[in-house]
């Protein structure tokens, strides 16, 4: 491939940032799902009253997913048609994909779930919520360490 | 047709749930269009023949006293101090309202029909909605809908965080402090009980029996049925007294059809709404909003690819214009 149509930087600053507030939302609401922001105080801050209310913050993250469903799939095509011959995949990289891939798949499944008409069992379902915020749990401690350690999700190859 | 989940095997965590699925299967989805109301039982209470006996306020009583919490006291210290403790326990007996211990009670309206003053008597519980938000939206899996449209909570793995009750536009669910997964858990920081509600004697009608409510009605106010043909009756009966329906329409749908001969909006004037006692308001479908973006998450990665070629097409035409 042309190397002018590659550029180095995986993701423009702008994509970085639009990825970061929406995962950061979506942990937040996805946490509000609890009932903790109340019972917390947090609900208590101004401008934070909403935290505690579940119809908001249930919509809020449904709007969450979807954009970083847009990003996931924009950075990804955008990775294998103009980077993939310059860049790999590390494995912090590589753990943070799998990460999210179980969690998309388990939220997906949650939102199948609260369709009308749709008939979990109830041993799926508490698999289903419990291994969606299990997964977000690993994934916060990872990228928490690839920040302090300056890991990146890709590499020149 | 349901299995009740032990705490212990809760606590064993993720490995139990896996093994559940693995021997369960993953399920498949029925018709997302909506319920399926040939499976789903829906229940019809012509409100013009209740004479408020409460003969299913007892019936339920006994049929579900086995159910009702044992809670240990002294209560956990709580934190923080907001936490509020909701103990049922020594009034037991109450029965003009939800409670713990009253899964269903007789709400009284004073209304007027042709002119003449006179007291209708309303049996109140559990609507089971069709789509439950409180069990769509309970974070850990602890109510349920089974696949008889009957939504219950489990008692062994609720933490009473009380969310179903906020989520639940009739506040059905109710709570008693000092039972339940919590205290085995962090009972100071987290949880603060189990709620309970009517599960509509899910075990007798699953051997197919009639819930304890219908069945010791002298009156035969209650009918129960699948509920395309519930709704059926619903309008024949509405048509036949001049009458109203509530819980067609109301959450997206309920499987619990009231048939009024006086308005709704007159009835709920008349009864006594508050805490555990539910209004007759119309409601709108709760879980509709959100539901409604499920197709974007759909057509969401689409639009993704689609922008990432259309950024190589517009990188290719800048590079070959400038070649």
């Amino acid at each position: 491939m042309d190397q002018n149509l590659v550029n180095t930087r995986v993701v423009s600053r702008p994509v970085r940032w639009l990825y970061l507030t929406t995962t950061f939302f979506l942990i937040l609401t996805g946490f509000g799902q609890m009932p903790i922001f109340k019972r917390y105080y947090v609900a208590d801050i101004p401008g934070l009253g909403w935290l505690a209310e579940f119809f908001v913050t249930h919509y809020i993250h449904y709007l969450g997913a979807i954009v970083l469903l847009a990003l996931v799939a924009y950075i990804t095509a955008d990775y294998l048609i103009l980077k993939r011959n310059s860049r790999r995949l590390t494995a912090t990289g590589n753990s943070r994909i799998a990460l999210l891939v179980g969690i998309l798949v388990s939220g997906g499944l949650l939102v199948v779930r609260n369709l009308t008409g749709t008939n979990f069992s109830h041993k799926f379902i508490i698999f289903l919520d419990v291994t969606h915020l299990g997964l977000v749990m690993v994934f916060l401690f990872v990228s928490l360490y690839c920040l302090i350690l300056k890991k990146h999700w890709t590499t020149e190859r | 047709m349901e299995t009740q989940i032990s705490r212990r095997s809760f606590l064993k965590g993720g490995m139990a749930a896996a093994a559940g699925v693995a021997a369960a299967g993953v399920p498949g989805s029925q018709a997302l269009a909506g319920p399926d109301e040939s499976k789903q039982l829906a229940t019809l209470i012509d409100i013009s023949k209740c004479v408020g006996c409460e003969a299913c306020v007892d019936a339920c009583s006994e049929a579900n006293a086995a159910k009702y919490p044992d809670p240990q006291k002294p209560f956990p210290k709580m934190y923080p101090n907001r936490v509020p403790v909701e103990d049922w326990s020594d009034k037991q007996d109450v029965n003009d309202r939800l409670t713990p211990y009253n899964w269903l009670f007789i709400q009284h309206a004073d209304v007027e029909i042709n002119g003449e003053e006179r007291e209708l008597t309303i049996p109140r519980r559990c609507m089971h909605c069709t789509n439950p938000p409180c069990v769509k939206l309970c974070p850990w899996g602890a109510a349920q809908q089974l696949e008889n449209g009957i939504s219950k909570i489990d008692s062994d793995i609720c933490l009473g965080g009380s969310k179903c009750k906020k989520v639940c536009p009739w506040d059905i669910p109710q709570r008693q402090t000092g039972t339940g997964l919590y205290l085995d858990l962090m009972p100071s920081m987290a949880g603060n009980g189990v709620m309970y509600k009517c599960d509509r004697c899910y075990k007798k009608v699953a051997e197919g029996e009639l819930p304890a409510c219908i069945e010791a009605c002298p009156e035969d106010v209650q009918t129960i049925g699948p509920r395309e043909e519930i709704i059926k009756k619903a309008h024949a009966l509405a048509k036949e007294i001049n009458g109203y329906i509530y819980g067609e329409e109301e959450n997206g749908g309920t499987n619990t059809i009231y048939v009024s001969p006086v308005p709704f909006e007159d009835l709920n004037k008349g009864i006594e709404t508050g805490k555990g006692k539910p209004h007759l308001k119309p409601v709108d479908d709760t879980m509709a909003q959100a539901n409604h973006l499920a197709a974007a998450m759909i057509i969401a990665p689409v639009a993704g690819i689609a922008a990432a070629i259309g950024k190589y097409f517009k990188r290719s035409n800048t590079v070959n214009k400038g070649a």
